[in-house]
């Protein structure tokens, strides 16, 4: 079968194969022969070749709730049960996930596997800070508990590990309560990249916040933008807040031709958006749903770019550095003409001890960008800005980064490997991504 | 309500168990491995089930059949729904040359059905009430060169099942026969998937809609009930001829 990730590219052919428990992953791993490569792949959004092998585990039936705690506030799930269908649970028991990426699809186990981060991380840094456990099967089949305190080497190499540990399969996760499933919006303009890295830093106490960036302006106005801070609405207290909402809004039935997304169709709709939200409300109420994952209401939005797919970007760049490298970035994408509709800009907090954690303390950039041949010298050329400011690229959304590039930005990759070899030593969780990383 | 769910751990009835769960129903649940019973109670637990009762049996053991469907009255009281969801998909070129095998998966797919349905019709008659629904095929509607074996027993029990809901009728007690199309689902995993397959979870919202609506036969999806009269329609001569 032909599968590719969120981005569509690569694609490969591979065999699915779909455990409905324990037992029957087990005889699966058994089975494997040792020298071929398996992976792990969950809702498959990952958008580069992370979760692509010759053969896929799919964690499509360990999708089952364990148990949950509503006075602890924790919740034991299979690692194939989507965010979604937690915060299906949750949200009506007034219970949210501590942090959520920019879309509710993904499930618990890559949610794991690439220690995914919000509009929070500033705050209340990633996913994995609030795992409390979870059960990973090794290559030997063996099944073991990692957290913290317990196999806590482990626990930080199969976090953001990509699954090349082994099978995560069920995790304990930590919860929060809330009285309102509302967000308080508040945005703001700025005009050009500086006074959006000011309104960052000046709002570092709000507990969501991200900005918009329109990456076709030049000149003065490069790197204007729109910010979005948020914060629980927890003053109007109701039961109604407390409802869960999935609105699936009009998808997108089929690829477009991938020429109707070109630099002046782009600037268009840049162009507008930021007219409309410019003059727009400054204050407002929504819903977690509109504010967390916007995307999420246009199904399959990835066939926008076309039938040949699209790439991802998304760097970050410490502290100290990133003003500089970001507008370099913006300054080469601009003259070249590549934007995309997706630039989005937040600020990271302190890093974890997760071995291939990506976010680190910063600033982190998200390009799009349709898949075309000219767009790949591009993209190194962006490699070694980041490279030059000290960053790092996000595994999560990589297809095509070099191993040079990987290790210089990754300096705990021997440490990683050194895990791996220690609970499979014959390679046999590998993907296309972690045989060019080196990783396997 | 309460609901007896039969075959339980498959696709189907997993996802059906589910939507039952988050209307806080009372359970329970009848399948061959404990271990995943266990997991899917705790599961239906969560999801908000209002109780949840199991009892492991291998459905091929007819004699046992009925000391579960006790253990199930035992625990939910009376029976508002029971849903019998097993069944396995042979290979039929095997089970064309092995009648072995052909009675085996006719067992399985026929006669434990009816081995059922004949202590549940007894029950549910004294109740006086209720609904049965089990899950035939579209394969059942017409016989198939590549899938008659399992189209036969599934036939046998969609015929059956026209039958007794007549004799039932009067007793107020309903029976669905619910033919699901291609599902993407752990049993037909081996099987190429195209556009006509759907996912257990839009076949077990159809399932939920047509027990309340207490439909005579439904198709899920209900597209499949054109493909089927379609596939019905084509003459013999032609037919004997399609390889599909």
């Amino acid at each position: 079968m032909e599968v590719s990730g969120w981005g569509r590219f690569p694609k490969t052919t591979a065999e699915i194969i779909e455990p409905v428990d324990s037992a029957s992953l087990k005889k699966i791993v058994l089975a494997q022969n040792k020298s071929d490569s398996l992976i792990c792949r969950g809702a498959g959004r990952s958008y580069g070749d992370s979760s692509l092998a010759s053969r896929m585990l799919s964690s499509r039936f360990l999708d089952s709730f364990l148990a949950l705690d509503e006075k602890a506030q924790t919740i034991r799930c299979g690692a194939g049960v989507s965010l979604d269908a937690i915060l299906k649970l949750c949200i009506p028991r007034g219970l949210f996930l501590k942090v959520v990426p920019g879309t509710r699809f993904v499930t618990v186990g890559g949610a794991i596997a690439a220690d995914v981060h919000g509009k929070n991380h500033h705050q209340d840094g990633s996913f994995c800070d609030y795992v409390q456990n979870f059960s990973l099967m090794l290559a030997s089949g063996e099944i073991v508990i990692c957290s913290e305190q317990e196999n806590s080497e482990l626990f930080h190499a199969t976090c953001a590990g990509m699954g090349l540990t082994g099978v995560i399969v069920d995790a304990t996760i930590a919860l929060e309560k809330l009285s309102s499933a509302s967000i308080r919006q508040h945005s703001l303009v700025a005009n050009n990249l500086k006074e959006c890295f000011e309104l960052l830093e000046a709002n570092n106490g709000s507990k969501y916040s991200v900005a918009w960036l329109d990456c076709l302006s030049r000149g003065d106005e490069l790197g204007r933008s729109l910010l979005f801070l948020g914060e629980h609405d927890e003053e109007n207290e109701s039961r109604a807040k407390l409802k869960y909402r999935s609105r699936g809004g009009p998808g997108i039935p089929f690829s477009t031709p991938a020429f109707l997304l070109n630099r002046f169709t782009m600037a268009i709709f840049n162009n507008s958006y930021f007219n409309l939200k410019k003059r727009s409300k400054q204050e407002s109420i929504v819903d977690y749903d509109s504010y967390f994952f916007p995307l999420d209401n246009i199904g399959n939005w990835n066939r926008l770019y076309g039938s040949k797919g699209f790439l991802q970007y998304q760097f970050v760049i410490p502290t100290d550095a990133a003003f500089e490298g970001i507008s370099k970035v913006l300054s080469k994408v601009s003259a070249a003409g590549k934007g995309s509709f997706l630039s989005v800009l937040k600020k990271f907090g302190k890093q974890n001890k997760n071995l291939l954690s990506f976010p680190r303390e910063g600033y982190t950039l998200t390009l799009d960008f349709k898949r075309e041949e000219k767009i790949f010298p591009l993209l190194n050329e962006l490699d070694e800005i980041v490279l030059d400011h000290g960053g790092r690229l996000y595994l999560a959304k990589d297809a095509r980064m070099s191993e040079a590039m990987f290790k210089a930005g990754y300096p705990e990759w021997e440490r990683f490997l050194q895990v791996k070899n220690r609970v499979d030593p014959s390679s046999m969780f590998s993907s296309l991504q972690s045989n060019r990383l080196g990783l396997s | 309500m309460n609901i007896l769910i039969i075959g339980a751990t498959s696709a189907i009835a997993k996802a059906t168990a589910r939507i039952y769960a988050e209307r806080r129903q009372d359970l329970f649940l009848i399948a061959r491995s404990e271990d995943r019973l266990k997991q899917l109670s705790a599961d239906l637990t969560v999801r908000g089930a209002e109780s949840v009762g199991y009892s492991v049996l291998d459905l091929n053991k007819f004699n046992e059949q009925e000391k579960a469907i006790d253990q199930a009255i035992g625990f939910l009281g009376t029976i508002d729904v029971v849903l019998i969801c097993h069944g396995s998909l042979p290979n039929q070129q095997e089970a064309e040359i092995s009648f072995r095998l052909a009675q085996k998966e006719i067992n399985t797919n026929g006669l434990s059905v009816i081995s059922l349905l004949t202590l549940l019709a007894e029950k549910l008659i004294l109740q006086g009430n209720g609904t049965i629904a089990v899950i035939t095929s579209v394969a059942g509607d017409r016989g198939r060169q590549t899938n008659f074996v399992y189209g036969a027993a599934k036939s046998m029990v969609s015929t059956y099942l026209q039958g007794l809901r007549g004799k039932l009728f009067p007793f107020n007690v309903a029976v669905v026969d619910i033919r699901p199309g291609l599902v993407d689902s752990p049993m037909t995993a081996h099987l190429k998937k195209g556009a006509l397959w759907s996912s257990p979870d839009r076949v077990a919202g159809k399932i939920v809609r047509s027990i309340e609506k207490r439909k005579p036969t439904v198709y899920a999806p209900g597209y499949w009930r054109a493909i089927m009269l379609i596939v019905r329609l084509v003459p013999e001569f032609i037919f004997k001829r399609l390889k599909f």
